[in-house]
This record gives structure tokens, C-alpha cells and sequence, in this order.
């Protein structure tokens, strides 16, 4: 635990039932306005569909995944990725305000720097491949499909967890 | 009902853009104060020293559960107009284990990976990148696995529907497990600090 300075240094989070009743009021609000949840793998996937697409038109369509995320005619046109612009400002105004704007590599005391960023951008990669098979994330499935009560959404939260909490054990130590 | 309020019409495609981009803000802003967008804290979900991911969703689970129940019975917000994300049992079970794996290397997922870049992060924007090239890789596989990606397949399909059992009684059964689990949040989070400590 560190003890916030008591002029200068980043304050402390927030109470993480308080934080869930924002999120849950946030989730809440994108279905009554825009009648869909929240998302962030999905942006992921519309903005590779575009790269492909500027690359080549034809080979784009030719893939059924990326042809499906193309529906909106342009990125900046596609919900989610507009709404994963606002998540990048949101996080650095709240971080701003808070005094918790720093550049750092989060690790390990045993990692170091390169090893750490290997291994996150290893990990990003395999969770990618995960949600394209699981048509989403911890966002799109387990909070938005979490609260729509679909199977398949709990479903994957099950699978996640589960897997999580395996990879995490076979890794023990990776972070104390 | 005059929600949702695209729906109903009360927002056009920029309006509903718009809404986007400031849901986006605040979803970023709740997970930073949260503490979602450090990697380290995350990781205390897994050994159990810090549950706030468990926390943070299911409490956020919870309230837009019983937001939509309750707004759905006063006849405000017409639940079958919500986008409901198609069910593929085996692949979403099958996905959700490969990004658990992905999610306990990473110490981000895919939203928490951007909150993390915005603050400044390098591990963060390392996910992002990963991430992104994770997706444009396996889009490009789809094809070949097609016959996977598609099987197992069961349209809208909700828990109710699953148990046959109506609404409440699903809504009900969640927040009382909820509720279970804060309260036994803090007693696993004491032991496992004792078992570091004592290690």
C-alpha cells in the first residue's frame, strides 16, 4: 500500500462498489440512449476491418469477419469505435484531475522492462484471439451480455475467470 | 416506452455518435477512478489480495440489471429493441478461455488496456498494440474456422429463457449471489494477504 503525499501525489482510487454503481449507471444510460451496452474489443475489430480495407477493398470483403465490420462505412461512423475515443480521454481527464498522469512500465519486481512488455503485448495478442471467437470482452460480453442476462455472455465470463485464475497461478510470483 | 431514445427516434445516427462518444468518457473515467487501469491492481483479482475487478463488475452487472428490469416494468425502455449479443456456445466458451489466459498475462483487458495507455502506461499501449494485432490476425483465420465460429449457434438466448423461469427470479438469483460474494470479499482478501505474508 502507499500512503497518497498530503499536498502533491496521485490521490487514492476510488471505492470500487461506488466505482460499480458509476459503471453500472453509465452501462445503464448507453441502453436507454443508444439501446446497446458498452464495448472495446469490438472497436479493435472495426479498426483492423478498415486497415484491411484501405489495404485492399476486395480482400476485406472477401472475409466474412472483417466484411462484418465494415457495416458502419467508416470507422469514425461506427458506435464503439467513437465511444473507445471517448474511454482514452475519459481515463486521462480523470487521471489528470486526480494526479495520476505518469509515464511508467507497470511490472514486477523481478521483470524487467522489455520482459514485461513482451509479455503484455503477448497477452494482448492471445486476448484478441479470444475475442474474436467470443464476439467480445470483458466489456461487450461479461458487462454489457452480463446484464442482458445472455447465456452466451456468462458463458464466457465462466471461461474467463476460470482460465484467468489458472494462467495466473502457473504464473505466481510474476508480480510479487 | 420512449427508450431507447434512438429507437424511438429522439436521436439521429450523429446524435447517437454524439451519446457515444460521452458514454466513452465517462466508462473511461469510471474505470481510471477505479483503479481498473493499473495492471498491478488487477492482478491482485488473481491472487485474491485485491478483489475490486470482482467488485467494480458485478456491482456494475447488478445496477443495470435491475436499471433495465425496473425501467422495463414501468414501461419506460422496451427491452426486445436492446441489441442483444447472439449466443455461439462453444466458441464463446472456447474464446472465453483463451482471453483468460490472454487477460492474466496482459494484467489488462481490452477497456482497461486503453485506460492504461491514456495515463501513461507503456505496459498499456504494449496491450493495445498486442491486442490489436490479435484481432487482425484471428479475423484473418475466421475463414478457415469457419465451420467452428459459427457452430453451436442460439441467436438471442437469455438466461429465462434457458431455466424457463421468468425475469425476476433470474435478476433475483444474481444479485443474491452478488451479494454473497462482497460479503465474502473481505474475509478472502485478509486471508490471502495473511498467506503472502506468511510465505
Amino acid at each position: 500500500m502507499t500512503t497518497p503525499e498530503r499536498s502533491e501525489g496521485p490521490r487514492p482510487y476510488a471505492d470500487p462498489y461506488l466505482a460499480g454503481v458509476a459503471l453500472g449507471l453509465v452501462l445503464l444510460s448507453a441502453f436507454v440512449l443508444v439501446g446497446r451496452g458498452l464495448g472495446a474489443s469490438g472497436a479493435f475489430a472495426t479498426l483492423a476491418a478498415s486497415t484491411v480495407n484501405a489495404v485492399s477493398g476486395s480482400l476485406a470483403q472477401k472475409n466474412s469477419f472483417f466484411a462484418d465490420h465494415l457495416d458502419a462505412g467508416g470507422p469514425w461512423r461506427d458506435w464503439l469505435v467513437v465511444e473507445l475515443a471517448g474511454v482514452v480521454i475519459g481515463a486521462w481527464i480523470s487521471a489528470a484531475l486526480a494526479g495520476r498522469l505518469r509515464f511508467m512500465v507497470e511490472r514486477g519486481p523481478h521483470s524487467s522492462v522489455a520482459g514485461r512488455l513482451a509479455v503484455a503485448a503477448a497477452g494482448g495478442a492471445v486476448m484478441g484471439a479470444g475475442a474474436v471467437l467470443a464476439r467480445g470482452c470483458t466489456s461487450g460480453q461479461a458487462l454489457t451480455g452480463g446484464a442482458l442476462l445472455s447465456v452466451g455472455s456468462w458463458v464466457f465470463i465462466a471461461g474467463a475467470f476460470a482460465a484467468a485464475y489458472v494462467a495466473a497461478w502457473l504464473r505466481r510470483g510474476a508480480w510479487s | 416506452m420512449i427508450a431507447p431514445l434512438s429507437d424511438a427516434g429522439a436521436l439521429g445516427p450523429r446524435g447517437v455518435l454524439v451519446a457515444g462518444f460521452f458514454v466513452g468518457i465517462a466508462f473511461g473515467a469510471c474505470l481510471e477512478r477505479a483503479g481498473l487501469g493499473s495492471a498491478r491492481k488487477l492482478m491482485g483479482q488473481f491472487d485474491l489480495t485485491d478483489l475490486a475487478v470482482f467488485k467494480v463488475m458485478f456491482t456494475a452487472i447488478v445496477t443495470a440489471m435491475l436499471g433495465l428490469f425496473w425501467l422495463s416494468r414501468s414501461g419506460v425502455l422496451d427491452l426486445d429493441r436492446l441489441y442483444l449479443p447472439e449466443t455461439f456456445l462453444l466458441p464463446q466458451l472456447a474464446g472465453g478461455v483463451i482471453f483468460g489466459v490472454g487477460f492474466a498475462l496482459a494484467g489488462l483487458c481490452p477497456g482497461t488496456s486503453c485506460v492504461a495507455a491514456a495515463t501513461g502506461r507503456g505496459d498499456g499501449l504494449a496491450v493495445v498494440l498486442g491486442m490489436f494485432s490479435g484481432v487482425l490476425f484471428t479475423g484473418w483465420l475466421v475463414p478457415a474456422f469457419g465451420g467452428f465460429f459459427l457452430s453451436t449457434a442460439r441467436g438471442g438466448f437469455t438466461l429465462p429463457s434457458l431455466f424457463g423461469v421468468p425475469q425476476g427470479m433470474v435478476v433475483l438469483a444474481i444479485v443474491a449471489v452478488a451479494l454473497a460474494g462482497f460479503a465474502a470479499s473481505a474475509r478472502i482478501e485478509r486471508w490471502a494477504a495473511r498467506g503472502r505474508a506468511g510465505a
